[in-house]
C-alpha cells in the first residue's frame, strides 16, 4: 500500500519536472518579443534590446529556465512582463474565479449525470431510456462554447433574463454573482453531464450483470433496490477515474467559455498573457494548470485505495 | 456511491471555501439602471454609466507601456495637458489659461490656471510641469517620448508660469503637447503610475480588476465643469459579440468602438443610437518599397489602380469609414481629397504590371489578426488578382508576431495595419529605414519645411507631402476607420469624432 503510493508520489513529482521543461521549451520557440509589445509600434531596436536585458531575456535559456523554477519553488511567480507588477496575486485572483466556474460546474455534472444514467442502466431497454440515450449522445457532441452561445442568444439577449456575461466577486454582491454564475456553468456542465451520463449508465450495466446483484434479485429486491443496496459502491470505480480525467476537459473548456462571458478567470488570462508575449505569466499560469490536473489524477489514484478495497492488496 | 462523489467533490470543496472566504472584493462595478432619471446632464448627478470597450490597457503607465488603450482611459479623465484638441482639431487652452510663442517660435511661455489640484489633494505648480516635461527625456522608455526632443529646456518663471525652449521651431511640438506626451503629473504623486494613477482631470482612478474593468469615479475637486456621472465603469471584451450581447441585454450603455459594423443592424433606432465620426486611423495598405516587386513605382501603381475603394469598403466594413487616397484624416488642416490621383482603373492597373514585366508576380499579403484586416484582406486579394497578381495572403498574431515579422524583419510584400496615431505621417513616411521604406528624396526637406515654418507653411508644405505619397504610391490607403459608437438612446454627450488619444467621458450625460 505504501509503496504504491509512493510510486504514485515519484511519477507525479516526475511529470510536473518534464511539463515544466515542455512549457519553458514551448515559450522559447514563441515568436515575437515581450518587450516589443511593451514598447510597442515604433520602438527603436535599442530600447527593446535594453528592456529585454532589464527582463533578462538575453541569458542563456538554461539560466532563465533555472531562474524560473527556482522561483517557482520558492514560491515567487515573478514580475510581469508586461504590467510590471507581480503575477501571484493576479493569478491568484483569477484561480478563484476559475474554479468556482470548474467546482460548480463539476457539481451540477454529477447531479444531472447520476441519477440520469443510472436511469439510462436500469431502463436500457425501454423506450424512455433509449430517448435519454440519445439526449446524452447530443449533448456529449455540443461544445461548451457553442452552449454558451447558444444560452447567451436565449436567456440574456432573447428572454433577458440573466446577465449576458461579467463577473462580481461574490462578497460584493451575492444575488449578481449567482446570476452571472448561471449561464457558463450551464454551458460547462452540459457537455459533462452527457459524458459522465454515459460513463454512469455502462458502469451500471456492467454491475448489473454481476453475480452478486442477480443473488439480490433472487432475494426478491428490486432491479433498481438491489443496485443501490449493492452495486453502485462498484460501479463508481470507473466514474472517478472519468472524473479525474475530465477535470483536464472541463479546465480547456473553461479557457473558451470565459472568453464567451468575458469572465476574468485563468483561461482569459492565459489567452491575454499568450497576446501580450507576457511570457513569465503564460508560464507560470500553464504550469499552474498542468499541475491541477496532474495533482488531481494523483488524488483519484489514491481515492481508488479507499474506495476498493481489492486494490489494497499488494499486487 | 453518492457518498464517494461526495468525497472528491469536497476534496475540492474544501479549497473552494477558503478560497470563498478571501475573495477579494473588487470595485463596485455596478452598472447603472437602465432608466434615465430624466434630470437632464446639467449638473453633476449620482448616477453611473458603464461603457463596452475592445482593449484593456496592459498597464496603467504610459511612459513605459505603448498601446493605444492607456491614453484611451486616462489621457483628458485623469492626467490633463497644457493645451488640448477641441473636436475640429484646433488647439485650445487646457491647464494653460494662455500661451504666448516668441517671434523667433523657439521659445513658448505658459500661464497655468492658478487654482488647479491634483486628486491627491497636491496643488499644481510649475514645478510639476517642467519635471513632467523633462521626465519623458529622461524617464520615459517607449518610442514616442522622441516627441518631447524639440525641447532643449523646461524652466519655472514663476508660481504660475512655464517658459519651454525648443532648439529649433516645432508645430508638430505643440501638437504633440495635446497628446499623452504632454500629460502633466504630480512630481510627488508619480511613483504608482503602473497601478495608481493621480492626475488633475475630472475623473479620479478608483479601481481595476484585470481582464474585466475600470472604474474611474468623478473628481469632486475638478477645477472646471464637473461632469454629470459620479462613476464610469470601462468593461473590457475581447469578443465582438459579447460586447453586443452586452449592450444588448443592459449589461452596459454604451459601445466605445464597434468591432463589426455589419452587426449595427442589430440595434434598432428605437432604442438605440449610433454614433459615426472620424478617425485618426489610416488603414494602410503597406508595400515592402526595398525589394522586388515594391521597390517598382509602376507595380505600386497597380495596386492603387486595382483596388475599387468604394467596393472595398462597401464589402468589408459595411461602407462606414471615408475614402482619403493618402497619408491624412479630415480633421487635419492640411487635409484634401486624394482618393482621384489614382482612381480605379483596372485596364490600367493591367497595363502598368505589364510595363514592368511582373504580370503573374506572386505578392504575399501578411495580415495582423485584426478584425478589419482579417475582414478585408480577402477583398483586396481578390481585387488584384484580377488584375495580374498572384497574391498568398496568411496571418499574423497581433501585436507580437507581426510586429517582429513584419515591422521589425520586413518580411512582406504587402499588409495591412490602421496607423492611429495622430499626425504620423511623418513617422510612417518620412525615414526610409520604417517598415514601409518609403523613400523621396523631397520627403526630408517638406516635413522639416513643415515642422519649422508659420502654420500657414507648414499647412502648405503637409499638403505637398501628403501628395507626394499618394503620387508616388508609397502605400495604398484603403479608408480611415470610422469613429463608430453605439448607445442606449439617452446617453448625451457623446464624441462624434475620436481625434484624440484620450476618449473623453467627461461630456457624458443621462437625458
Amino acid at each position: 500500500m505504501l509503496l504504491r503510493v509512493l510510486t504514485r508520489l515519484g511519477v507525479l513529482l516526475a511529470s510536473l519536472l518534464a511539463s515544466s521543461v515542455v512549457v519553458f521549451g514551448l515559450m522559447a520557440v514563441l515568436p515575437g518579443s515581450p518587450a516589443r509589445v511593451a514598447l510597442g509600434v515604433n520602438a527603436t531596436d535599442e530600447a527593446v534590446a535594453d528592456l529585454e536585458r532589464e527582463f533578462g531575456l538575453d541569458d542563456p535559456l538554461p539560466v532563465q529556465y533555472w531562474r524560473w523554477i527556482t522561483g517557482l519553488l520558492r514560491m515567487d511567480l515573478g514580475e510581469s512582463y508586461i504590467s510590471r507588477a507581480a503575477i501571484a496575486p493576479q493569478i491568484a485572483d483569477r484561480f478563484q474565479v476559475t474554479l468556482w466556474l470548474v467546482v460548480c460546474a463539476m457539481v451540477l455534472a454529477m447531479l444531472v449525470a447520476v441519477p440520469l444514467g443510472t436511469l439510462m442502466a436500469v431502463r436500457h431497454r425501454q423506450l424512455s431510456g433509449l430517448v435519454l440515450s440519445t439526449l446524452s449522445q447530443v449533448g456529449v457532441s455540443i461544445p461548451a462554447f457553442l452552449a454558451g452561445i447558444l444560452l447567451v442568444a436565449v436567456f440574456a439577449v432573447g428572454l433577458g433574463w440573466l446577465p449576458s456575461g461579467g463577473w462580481t466577486p461574490p462578497a460584493q454582491d451575492p444575488a449578481l454573482f449567482l446570476q452571472q454564475l448561471i449561464l457558463p456553468v450551464t454551458s460547462l456542465a452540459l457537455v459533462q453531464a452527457a459524458v459522465l451520463a454515459r460513463y454512469v449508465r455502462s458502469s451500471v450495466l456492467e454491475v448489473m450483470r454481476e453475480d452478486y446483484i442477480r443473488t439480490a434479485r433472487a432475494k426478491g429486491l428490486s432491479p433498481m433496490r438491489a443496485l443501490v443496496r449493492h452495486g453502485l459502491r462498484n460501479a463508481a470505480i470507473p466514474v472517478v477515474t472519468v472524473l479525474g480525467l475530465q477535470l483536464a476537459t472541463l479546465l480547456v473548456g473553461a479557457v473558451v467559455v470565459e472568453r464567451v462571458f468575458v469572465i476574468p478567470g485563468l483561461g482569459s488570462g492565459l489567452l491575454d498573457a499568450v497576446a501580450n508575449r507576457d511570457l513569465l505569466m503564460v508560464q507560470d499560469i500553464v504550469m499552474l494548470l498542468v499541475a491541477a490536473v496532474l495533482v488531481v489524477s494523483f488524488v483519484v489514484d489514491l481515492l481508488y485505495l479507499v474506495i476498493d478495497p481489492r486494490l489494497r492488496g499488494a499486487r | 456511491m453518492t457518498r464517494k462523489i461526495a468525497l472528491v467533490s469536497s476534496v475540492v470543496g474544501l479549497s473552494l471555501l477558503t478560497a470563498a472566504c478571501n475573495a477579494g472584493s473588487g470595485g463596485g462595478a455596478g452598472s447603472s439602471s437602465a432608466s434615465g432619471s430624466g434630470s437632464g446632464a446639467s449638473g453633476p448627478s449620482g448616477e453611473s454609466v458603464t461603457i463596452g470597450l475592445v482593449a484593456e490597457p496592459a498597464s496603467l503607465d504610459f511612459t513605459k507601456n505603448d498601446g493605444a488603450a492607456i491614453p484611451q482611459v486616462e489621457l483628458g479623465n485623469i492626467y490633463e495637458t497644457l493645451v488640448k484638441q477641441d473636436q475640429s482639431g484646433k488647439i485650445v487652452p487646457g491647464l494653460a489659461e494662455k500661451w504666448t510663442v516668441s517671434p523667433d517660435r523657439e521659445t513658448y511661455t505658459f500661464d497655468l490656471r492658478p487654482d488647479v489640484t491634483f486628486t491627491g489633494g497636491q496643488k499644481l505648480t510649475a514645478d510639476d510641469v517642467v519635471w513632467s516635461i523633462n521626465q519623458v527625456k529622461s524617464a520615459w522608455t517607449i518610442a514616442i517620448k522622441a516627441k518631447m526632443d524639440p525641447v532643449s529646456k523646461a524652466e519655472k518663471v514663476g508660481d504660475n508660469q512655464v517658459r519651454v525652449t525648443l532648439s529649433q521651431p516645432s508645430n508638430s511640438w505643440l501638437f504633440n503637447m495635446t497628446t499623452r506626451v504632454g500629460a502633466i503629473f504630480s512630481r510627488t504623486a508619480a511613483d504608482q503610475l503602473a497601478t495608481k494613477p493621480v492626475g488633475t482631470g475630472p475623473y479620479a482612478f478608483s479601481t481595476w480588476r484585470r481582464g474585466d474593468s475600470i472604474v474611474l469615479t468623478r473628481n469632486e475637486d475638478y477645477w472646471g465643469k464637473k461632469p454629470y456621472f459620479k462613476t464610469v465603469t470601462l468593461k473590457y471584451f475581447k469578443d465582438p459579440t459579447a460586447l453586443n450581447n452586452a449592450l444588448r441585454s443592459k449589461t452596459i450603455n454604451v459601445i466605445g468602438t464597434v468591432q463589426a459594423p455589419e452587426s449595427l443592424g442589430q440595434f434598432p433606432t428605437s432604442q438605440y443610437q449610433v454614433i459615426e465620426g472620424t478617425t485618426n486611423g489610416e488603414v494602410v495598405l503597406s508595400m515592402n518599397s526595398s525589394r522586388a516587386p515594391f521597390n517598382d513605382k509602376r507595380v505600386r501603381q497597380a495596386v492603387r489602380y486595382g483596388i475599387n475603394h468604394r467596393a472595398l469598403l462597401d464589402t468589408c466594413w459595411a461602407g462606414r469609414g471615408q475614402l482619403i487616397g493618402s497619408m491624412v484624416p479630415p480633421t487635419d488642416p492640411w487635409y484634401e481629397d486624394l482618393t482621384k490621383v489614382t482612381p480605379y482603373d483596372q485596364a490600367k492597373a493591367k497595363q502598368l504590371l505589364q510595363q514592368a514585366g511582373k504580370t503573374g508576380t506572386t505578392v504575399r499579403l501578411r495580415l495582423p489578426s485584426l478584425p478589419y484586416a482579417q475582414s478585408c484582406g480577402p477583398v483586396v486579394k481578390s481585387m488584384l488578382e484580377q488584375v495580374g497578381f498572384k497574391v498568398q495572403t496568411d496571418t499574423l498574431e497581433f501585436p507580437a508576431a507581426w510586429l517582429t515579422t513584419v515591422f521589425t524583419n520586413s518580411d512582406y510584400d504587402l499588409s495591412m495595419v490602421s496607423h492611429v496615431e495622430p499626425r504620423d505621417l511623418p513617422t510612417v513616411f518620412g525615414d526610409p529605414d520604417y517598415y514601409t521604406h518609403f523613400s523621396n528624396p523631397q520627403m526630408a526637406g517638406l516635413l522639416k519645411a513643415a515642422d519649422t515654418g508659420t502654420p500657414q507653411q507648414e499647412t502648405a508644405s503637409m499638403k505637398k507631402a501628403a501628395r507626394l505619397i499618394a503620387d508616388d504610391a508609397g502605400a495604398d490607403f484603403l479608408f480611415l476607420l470610422p469613429n463608430l459608437i453605439v448607445a442606449d438612446k439617452n446617453i448625451t454627450g457623446l464624441p462624434k469624432n475620436a481625434i484624440t488619444e484620450g476618449f473623453d467621458l467627461s461630456t457624458l450625460g443621462r437625458s
